[in-house]
């Protein structure tokens, strides 16, 4: 495989092909695609955490005026219940019905979808559905959902646990305690998140019963899996009558990967009816219906040795995965969970073990970071409770530990699977201290502590794990799916070109970062190049885009084609000239003769004649198109070091972020302004978890943050402009060099910010508040250290 | 029971006979068929939904249709003039102050009036004004600077504006 050559666009910050049409109000979402006929659906769902239904009586639903009908769980019981995709050695699949039959297991489970000729008589007839329920004993903490007499959620699903799960050595981690100087001990709660996309989940179905083509328009981060899912697993028809089109997508952060209840009834219902069928989510249905984030409960364990070098390390969680399982729930809390445990420290000796537990709250699946972020805030948080029991500078402490760089293709192999693909991690560290002007802060801090004012520094640093691979050891770790992604890149007759891709943007910007390095590799205009994706009937099977893959795995996918297609055209040109292909070098955007520069043959005039066919060399086929699949040798694994500085109020427990510096290193980068965004954005969700969001249960079972009253993402007025910088250790994993960029903010802004809260409580001897470390906990523990 | 309401949307006068329940963000979306005002929540909270009633900027999720009978509206359709995009859109698209595009109208409606209130915003002003309006992508990094960018250029432009009618 050919590696970068021309970079006229590669590493440059253009601005996006795509944002005209979303500064003018001419995306095209789901909500704003409109049919004839249309009809609007909305949704029953259960009231209570875990009831037996009693009863359910349509009729006063379907006699108000506007209603065309109300289906149950009986009328869809010949339609398969929602697929897990993931299998651990053991683990217990519950079906997850489409619509409750018998028995609701969390608030929000839909019971009953009403269709009517708008979308307020819908509302109303939904309303108007009496449904008869017999409320059970519930449970939502995933810890007392394991003790003996917890409310059981399923009858074969002996004391809620769906999977017990481990990961490292045991033997050689209690060898390292045994002998360890220092032991750090800490219980800590990673709470759980509510994803919050911006745009709402919907769907629209269409049916065309002359020739059974159901179309699909929905809110998916990955049409292809929605396909195959849908229509193998679950409504049991033919791939192919089965088109899937995720248009302009408002966000998605883990939570438009997976199938929903939702899509699946309405597709049904717009066979049933023979009319299109439209459901939009309110903001209410999406807190209680798309899948939630995080919710671990663990107890940790530390063992240093008497420099302060770490030894061991012993983890134990309860994760909680909600009432049933998710598309891809069973994988967060363990594969891109256990093996992150390593950060980017040596570390001789790690053992994670995981229980995976039902319990009546909504389902929880990847949520931007998966795993990263819960194994992240586990070893940051402990390296600072350790650095303030030994009285080291936090800083030093990590430094003591980093692996030392690897850069030349030589993997590190951590004690818990992952061998790391390239890294420089005291780089990045240095910069980011550098950047922050750590020493002078740590001046600051010690002066305002002078004068009553209580500064706090966080400097962590993490790994992340990106474009999940290869696909034969994922299928033998459980995976139901490929990792791999697929490209096809279509040249026209005048030398223009549309990429088919199945990575899908939303939000990522890929209509920009991959015509630029289409344009790049052929030397040709960006505007002679249109990216297509998202559309089932138009690009190859793709797996679609999660895990900060679209670039490292996807790009590659491209890049291969186009191996492909220049390799076709040196042949063309060369047969064109004369001359042998050897002597042939591609620049500029033409196949040149070495040593004779006024010999050549343009892209154009190359693609022109691949399509007339008048002569070609002997043999060839007609045409210039190639399609690729690239499935990675391994994941990639950015990594960085974020520091924060925040100041504390400690008779209001208020929290003000003063500064946030962050230091990335993502491999190599195709748009920098691109990156720098998605590094903000992953920033501010990671700030959200450390000071303010929380999707709260009450011991009931009743979500008590179901609004955006409640629930606090991150505002402007809360967050300051963010300090950022990058080194680039180019991946040995993709010829491109890119590791991926998507979720690195949101893996270290948690820890970086809690740890520099409780440092400037360190004065009040605190030494740990569970997230989000709001102003009344702040305040309560401030208080409790003065009694 | 349906009422009658004549509103004006960017320019253009529409009548209609709609439910008194009929919030105003559906009337413009779903009867009018302008659907780059968004709808991302139900509590008045994420501001994708905001518009200029009458010159100011107001979450159209919050109002009933039946409530703007007579006013004067402007969405995001109705900024670009002649093709030209408005200097906050120009902004938001220099600075990357957007990622999927949902929240962009609703932050663009709410940036038009802060720039007419305070044509001269500081950091900190634009960060409170826009308290507001929810974007879960940029982490408001860049829009805060899409919203100075166009401060300056519509500044420049009145300037420039002001330099031409002098003359």
């Amino acid at each position: 495989m050919a590696t970068v050559t021309q970079e006229r666009l590669f590493g440059k910050a253009i601005k996006r092909r795509e944002d005209p049409r979303f500064l003018t109000g001419r995306g095209l979402y789901v909500d704003d695609v409109k049919l004839p006929g249309t009809t609007y659906a909305a949704f029953v769902r259960s009231p209570h955490p875990h009831a037996r239904i009693r009863s359910i009586d349509p009729a006063p639903a379907r006699a108000v005026p506007g209603v065309l009908a109300v289906y149950t769980g009986e009328d869809l019981r010949d339609v398969g219940a929602l697929p897990c995709g993931w299998m651990l050695p053991g683990i217990k699949v519950p079906r997850r019905p489409v619509l409750a039959r018998g028995t609701v297991r969390y608030v929000g489970e839909p019971v009953a979808i009403v269709v009517a000729e708008s979308p307020y008589a819908a509302r109303d007839g939904a309303q108007a559905l009496a449904v008869q329920y017999e409320p059970l004993p519930a449970v939502a903490n995933p810890r007392k959902a394991a003790e003996p007499g917890a409310p059981q959620l399923f009858e074969d699903v002996p004391g809620n646990q769906c999977f017990y799960w481990t990961i490292g050595d045991r033997a050689a981690t209690d060898a390292a305690f045994r002998t360890a100087a220092r032991v750090v001990t800490q219980s800590l709660v990673n709470q759980r998140l509510i994803p919050n996309a911006i745009e709402p989940r919907a769907c629209l179905a269409s049916y065309a019963p002359a020739t059974g083509d159901l179309t699909l328009w929905v809110t998916s981060q990955n049409p292809h899996v929605h396909r195959l899912l849908m229509a193998a697993f679950i409504l049991g028809m033919p791939e192919t009558k089965l088109r899937v089109i995720a248009p302009d997508v408002g966000g998605g952060f883990g939570s438009k990967i997976f199938v929903y209840n939702e899509e699946v009834a309405v597709a049904w219902a717009a066979r049933a009816l023979g009319r299109p069928v439209k459901w939009t989510a309110d903001r209410r249905e999406s807190f209680v219906n798309d899948a939630h984030g995080r919710d671990h409960v663990t107890e940790a364990e530390m063992a240093f040795d008497r420099d302060g070098r770490i030894v061991g390390f012993r983890v134990r969680t309860h994760a909680n995965l909600g009432a049933y399982l998710s598309t891809f729930a069973p994988l967060i809390p363990s594969y891109l969970y256990g093996p992150l445990l390593s950060g980017v420290y040596r570390i001789p000796a790690i053992f994670c073990e995981v229980w995976g537990m039902f319990t009546n709250t909504t389902p929880v699946d990847a949520y931007r970071g998966a795993g990263r972020p819960e194994a992240t805030y586990l070893i940051e948080r402990m390296m600072d409770r350790a650095a303030r029991e030994f009285g080291l500078d936090p800083a030093e402490l990590r430094r003591r530990n980093l692996i030392p760089p690897f850069t030349s293709g030589q993997p590190y192999q951590t004690p818990v699977a992952f061998a790391y693909d390239s890294g420089n991690y005291e780089a990045t560290l240095n910069r980011a201290l550098e950047l922050a002007r750590y020493q002078e802060l740590r001046k600051e801090q010690a002066q305002a502590r002078e004068q009553g004012r209580y500064l706090g520094i966080g400097v962590t640093t993490y790994i992340e794990a990106c474009g999940p691979a290869p696909s034969a050891v994922a299928g033998s770790l459980g995976a139901g799916a490929g990792l791999w992604e697929s490209g096809t890149v279509r040249v026209h007759p005048t030398g223009a070109v549309t990429v088919y891709t199945g990575s899908h943007s939303h939000g990522q910007g890929h209509e920009t970062t991959f015509a630029q390095l289409v344009a790049d590799q052929l030397g040709i205009p960006i505007e002679q190049v249109e990216i297509v994706h998202g559309d089932t009937a138009q690009i190859p099977f793709g797996m679609g885009t999660y895990g900060s893959r679209s670039a490292c795995v996807g790009g590659t996918a491209i890049l291969k084609c186009l191996d492909k297609i220049k390799e076709k055209g040196r042949r063309i040109a060369a047969h064109l000239l004369e001359a042998s292909e050897q002597d042939l070098v591609f620049e500029d955007g033409k196949w040149v003769v070495r040593g004779a520069p006024d010999r050549a043959k343009t892209w154009q005039e190359v693609a022109l004649m691949a399509y007339l066919a008048h002569n070609l060399p002997s043999g060839m086929e007609p045409g210039l198109e190639a399609t690729s699949f690239f499935d990675p040798p391994n994941f990639t694994f950015p990594f960085g070091a974020h520091v924060a500085l925040v100041e504390v109020d400690p008779e209001t427990g208020q929290v003000r972020l003063l500064r946030y510096v962050a230091v990335d290193d993502v491999g190599r980068v195709i748009n920098p302004m691109i990156v720098d965004g998605m590094v903000h954005g992953g920033i501010a969700q990671g700030v959200g978890q450390a000071l303010w969001e929380h999707g709260v249960y009450g011991d009931d079972g009743q979500l008590l943050t179901g609004t955006l009253m409640d629930y606090a993402l991150p505002k402007a007025d809360q967050l300051p402009s963010y300090e950022t910088d990058r080194t680039v250790t180019p991946s040995p994993v993709n010829p491109l060099g890119i590791k991926g960029a998507g979720e690195t903010g949101t893996i270290a802004a948690t820890p970086t910010v809690a740890n520099a809260v409780l440092d400037a409580l360190a004065p009040f001897g605190v030494t740990h508040i569970d997230l989000p470390l709001t102003p009344e906990k702040i305040w309560r523990a401030v208080a409790a250290s003065r009694r | 029971m349906k009422l009658p309401v004549r509103i004006t949307i960017n320019g253009q006068q529409y009548s209609h006979e709609v439910e008194p329940r009929l919030l105003l963000v559906h009337y413009i979306r779903e009867v009018v068929g302008l659907t780059g005002t968004h709808v991302g929540c139900d509590t008045s909270q994420c501001g994708a939904c905001t518009i200029l009633l009458n010159g100011l900027a107001v979450k159209s999720c919050t109002l009933f249709a039946v409530q703007a009978d007579g006013a004067t509206i402007t969405t995001i359709e109705g900024l670009a003039r002649d093709g030209e995009l408005h200097p906050i859109q120009q902004g938001f698209w220099e600075m990357h102050g957007l990622q999927c595009g949902f929240c962009t109208p609703g932050m663009i409606m709410a940036a038009y009036q802060i720039l007419e209130r305070y044509p001269n915003p500081s950091e900190e002003l634009i960060r409170h004004q826009l308290e507001g309006n929810l974007c879960r992508c940029t982490g408001y990094h860049n829009i805060v600077k899409a919203i100075q960018w166009a401060a300056e250029r519509m500044a420049a432009e009145k300037a420039t504006a002001g330099a031409t009618a002098r003359k």
